[in-house]
């Protein structure tokens, strides 16, 4: 029987195909994630038994107390409840500044005559491309000359400052969608800088703030070296002390422990895409300004 | 209302100079409309009237003070844009408000001329909306709006119609010219649409390559154009232009093409010509007649193609190479491809000299 015109079937060996590659690479990339939530869900006796896929037979939430509050990172054994919370106190101020700081830069190179601003974007751009490592020793002797290395200061400003390359390119590109008009109005009315900044261009960057969330929130939460080197004994982030928690090798190594510590890691991450794929996918695509 | 004087205005953009020694005298309580083909500085400006492009020598003078170098909001202006300009994210009250609100005005005045202007806008049911809720011709009012609420002494047009239908643009430039007839304010008035120009201005001032060609009423740059760049800009369809020469015959002058042959004796010339000058004719569709009943016709051609508007029709005359537009009224019914005579109204031409296209 042949379907009739007009509405094409549903079923053809293409969209089979499609699915069957979709399926399989969504089982490919999750694999590894199930491997963790099952293992970090055992007690220490089935892991021993070896089995990497099995479900577990005991389900316990003991191994994920013990990585919150009370796993060994060296001598301490608080767990890393305070990674968390001293990622929380770097990724939440960097994000806000760095975001604040290109937004402001955007505009400004956007809408102002800067004097040498093509020049100065360039740089800007400049500094994008060149590898943290080749920054990295002149950077701790600067900041250690100012007194802010091994500070939870030093450690925003530095992801304020790495952040500003990328963040200053995603609002010039969104400000240059912006008609011109707009700007020659508030300026007409009266507005100076700062208000045509804040009253208007701020409210109506609310699209692509939110990708600028999305992407330093998580590129801060991440990061490693930075954290690492200038962030202090004090302040190391949680990235830092998941990796001290699973290299403390005190007699047997706790999998689970290990694996819950992991998940709970990359759980600030993990949340921001999944609850802001819409915003995301909204920022992008909000090249043009209607109004 | 305000004046506006300009002397000897430079404008380099990039390097480039757009406007170069330009003299322009508005009076007050004027509408001055800046008419010719884009890329000809006109938006340049009414900008740098603004204060958002700067001069690079010369100097403005808005209401008898010196503005040249003076700050957009301190020039005593309202702007209109083409594209709306209308703030995104704020309602339409705020929308209006927000420039005398940045000025600090008293908000029981700011209430009063938000009030004003909505009634006068109609746009008092939609003083809650965003600009997204509202349709192209309401946003443009919004933007009207917005320059009558900083109750500005001059008023300046960029274009404002032109993103709109031309049903809503027919409709806005009646209420335009309502509205300046109530406020009596200086408006200037830039656009490429030579209907708008010659329906809203009290004075046109067509511009091309950054300068003034000519600045006159209405009428005048219609029917009295000095070169043939004012001629062909306006009307439309445009000019009809015939290349021949003037001959003197016996104190007479004649213009003489291969095609047709006009008596201009009665052309108020500015110079008296010199015989065999080659010369340009102009001479509007409206003033050209199929088969006149008497006087001798000017020439023959042959009709080529037409186009009936409804209320008149245009028939396309080819006269041996030469394309001829004329006005011809609805009820005359052409025959295609057939001889016809025309007669020319001699009082209505223009004449141009051929080589530097100025009025003679």
């Amino acid at each position: 029987m042949s379907a009739p015109p007009g509405r094409p079937s549903r079923i053809t060996p293409a969209r089979v195909g499609l699915y069957a590659l979709l399926v399989s690479s969504a089982v490919f990339f999750l694999l590894p994630l199930y491997v963790m939530l099952a293992t970090s869900l055992k007690p220490m006796e089935e892991i021993r038994l070896g089995q990497l896929f099995a479900l577990p037979l005991h389900v316990t939430i003991e191994p994920w107390r013990q990585a919150w509050s009370t796993a060994c990172t060296g001598l301490e054994c608080r767990g890393i409840q305070v990674g968390f919370w001293n990622s929380v106190k770097i990724a939440v101020p960097s994000t806000v500044a760095s975001i604040f700081f290109g937004a402001l830069n955007g505009y400004a190179l956007s809408f102002w005559r800067v004097r040498w601003a093509g020049a100065l974007f360039g740089v800007l751009m400049f500094g994008a491309f060149v590898p943290y490592q080749v920054m990295m020793y002149p950077l701790v002797r600067a900041l250690a000359s100012v007194d802010l290395f091994g500070t939870l200061t030093g450690i925003v400003l530095i992801h304020t400052v790495f952040g500003m390359p990328v963040m200053t390119l995603l609002f010039r590109n969104y400000y240059a969608g912006v008609p011109s008009e707009l700007f020659k109005a508030a300026r007409i009315d009266g507005g100076g800088f700062w208000r045509i900044f804040f009253q208007l261009m701020l409210p109506m960057s609310l699209p692509i703030i939110a990708v600028a969330v999305i992407m330093q929130l998580t590129n801060i939460w991440n990061d490693f070296l930075l954290g690492l080197v200038f962030a202090g004994r004090e302040n190391l982030p949680m990235t830092v002390q998941l990796n001290n928690v699973i290299n403390t090798t005190t007699g047997e190594r706790l999998y689970n422990v290990n694996m819950a510590a992991t998940v709970l890691t990359s759980l600030l991450p993990l949340a921001v895409y999944l609850m802001s794929g819409r915003w995301f996918i909204r920022g992008i695509t909000a090249g043009a300004v209607k109004g | 209302m305000s004046n506006v004087i300009i002397e000897a205005l430079d404008i380099q953009l990039s390097g480039v100079s757009i406007i170069s020694q330009l003299d322009l005298d508005v009076r007050s309580g004027e509408f001055l409309v800046l008419l010719g083909p884009s890329g000809c500085g006109k938006s340049t400006l009414l900008h740098s009237i603004a204060g958002l492009i700067d001069a690079h020598g010369g100097r403005i003078e808005i209401g008898g003070k010196d503005v040249t170098w003076a700050d957009p909001k301190d020039r005593g202006i309202g702007m209109v844009f083409q594209s709306y300009a209308l703030y995104p994210t704020m309602t339409v009250e705020k929308n209006l408000s927000f420039g005398p609100r940045i000025a600090g005005v008293a908000r029981a005045e700011i209430a009063r001329r938000v009030e004003r202007a909505a009634t006068m806008l109609q746009l008092n049911e939609l003083l809650q909306r965003k600009p997204a809720q509202l349709s192209g011709g309401q946003r443009q009012r919004v933007a009207i709006g917005r320059a009558l609420v900083r109750e500005a002494a001059v008023f300046l047009f960029d274009e404002p119609l032109s993103n709109l239908d031309a049903k809503l643009r027919a409709e806005l430039r009646r209420e335009l010219k309502q509205l300046h007839k109530q406020l009596g304010a200086t408006m200037i008035y830039v656009t490429h649409d030579q209907v708008e120009a010659m329906t809203l201005a009290s004075r046109i001032a067509v511009m091309r390559s950054g300068q003034i060609q000519q600045i006159d009423t209405p009428a005048t740059v219609y029917n009295r154009p000095v070169n043939m760049f004012v001629a062909g800009f306006l009307g439309a369809p445009s000019m009809n232009f015939v290349e021949g020469r003037l001959e003197r015959v016996n104190g007479d002058t004649h213009f003489v093409a291969p095609t047709l042959h006009v008596d201009v004796s009665a052309y108020p010339f500015v110079n008296p010509p010199q015989h065999n000058l080659p010369t340009v004719l102009g001479v509007r569709p409206e003033h050209i007649a199929l088969s006149p009943p008497s006087a001798a016709p000017a020439g023959r051609a042959t009709i080529a193609l037409v186009e009936p508007m409804g209320s008149n029709q245009i028939v396309w005359l080819d006269a041996q190479g030469v394309s001829l537009a004329v006005e011809a009224d609805a009820q005359f019914t052409p025959a295609l491809d057939r001889a016809i005579a025309f007669a020319i109204d001699a009082a209505q031409v223009s004449l141009f000299e051929r080589s530097s296209q100025q009025r003679l």
